[in-house]
């Protein structure tokens, strides 16, 4: 496996090929703020809020650091008056989707987001995909997509799937930043295979 | 749609599941719409999981997970139909037919799409029927149009 050096806020790190940035930053320690990348998962790229600023052959760029291979020589800021504009922009948006969001309230208070900056449209769901993902690619189930596209995009359970593994299982409910994907899930049930474990006492 | 003639469509395309939107494109072709039976059988023959399947589906605005009519009327409210009168020419075929735009009638004869120009602007205003273009529309004259489709 060839080594690769670059920077990282200053720091030198080594990384292998193949790597992402974001891999290489947190192997190095760096942390660097994420909301749709899941080790387990394939890199995906969805929120953006990963985003850093790159220095290569002299000019500087905007890259998602969790689906940018890492570079020889490259040089890496993790944090910039740029970055943080950027992040800030991204969290208030999502703000404006899932106010109560607990993971984006934190990152609110880390970047000054004002979750009052832009109208309110509550579809909690932000997209970050890691429960479709999750129950594709870890449990191979296929319990939960995407349907449409655009600002009509909304998580689907196939209820005749849901209704088979979902109660055995729920791992990927602790993996949703906004609890919409739980709603979503007692929505389906009551509606295509209500149970006496369907009562919201037992299902806790 | 009969779960036979689902199968010979997945047959042409010899059940490759890289002809996943062909196929679907064929089964909306010949039913004007895709029943949930027809994505499951479709799913369960070329092994694609049923959430690629229905997020397809329902990506693409050539397909409809919602019954549609034998006919399928488009009218053009694109800028140059617009100016010429295509807001009327809508209103007389809503009329006509008792349905609003994304609306199916209750004898499944038309569903009414209102689309943002054909291409054809000349011909403006424009009224579609199962990609037959009829140019030159009066509010008039679609009713008779509408009366040469069974
Ligand atoms: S329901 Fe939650 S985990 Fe699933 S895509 Fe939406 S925000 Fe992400
Ligand atoms: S964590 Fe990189 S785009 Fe979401
Ligand atoms: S505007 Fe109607 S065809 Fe172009």
């Amino acid at each position: 496996m060839s080594e690769i050096l670059l920077q990282i806020d200053g720091v030198n790190v080594g990384a292998s090929e193949g790597m992402t940035i974001l891999e290489a930053a947190q192997n190095a320690g760096i942390s660097i703020p994420t909301l749709c990348h899941h080790e387990k998962l394939e890199p995906f790229g969805g929120c953006r809020l990963c985003i850093v600023e790159v220095a290569s052959r002299g000019s500087t760029k905007l890259v998602v650091s969790c689906v940018y291979p890492v570079e020889e020589k490259l040089v890496v800021r993790t944090r910039s008056e740029k970055v943080d504009r950027i992040r800030k922009t991204i969290l208030e948006l999502l703000l404006a989707h899932a106010p109560d969001s607990p993971e984006l309230k934190r990152f609110a208070k880390d970047y000054n987001a004002d979750k009052d900056r832009y109208e309110k449209d509550a579809s909690f769901c932000i997209h970050c995909g890691l429960c479709v993902r999750y129950c594709a690619e870890v449990k191979k189930a296929d319990a939960i997509g995407f349907v449409d596209r655009g600002i009509r995009k909304e998580i689907s359970f196939i209820p005749e799937i849901a209704a088979t593994v979902c109660n055995d299982c729920k791992e990927c409910f602790p993996l949703c930043p906004t609890s919409y994907l739980q709603a979503a899930f007692v929505l389906t049930q009551a509606l295509a295979f209500p149970s006496a474990s369907s009562d919201p006492a037992a299902t806790q | 749609m009969e779960i036979e003639k689902i199968d010979q469509i997945i047959d042409n395309h010899h059940g490759d599941a890289s002809a996943l939107i062909q196929i679907l494109l064929d089964i909306q072709s010949e039913n004007n719409w895709l029943p949930k039976e027809a994505l499951r059988r479709v799913s369960e023959r070329l092994n694609v999981p049923s959430t690629r399947v229905q997020h397809i589906a329902t990506f693409y605005k050539a397909f409809s997970v919602v019954p549609k009519g034998r006919h399928q009327v488009h009218i053009c409210l694109g800028t140059a139909c617009h100016v010429r009168g295509a807001p009327r020419v809508l209103d007389s075929v809503q009329e006509a037919t008792g349905i609003k735009a994304g609306e199916t009638d209750l004898d499944f004869k038309f569903s009414l799409e209102t689309v943002n120009c054909l291409g054809c602007c000349a011909l403006g205003p424009v009224l579609e029927v199962d990609g037959k273009v009829h140019g030159k529309m009066t509010p008039g004259q679609t009713a008779d149009v509408l009366k040469t489709y069974q």
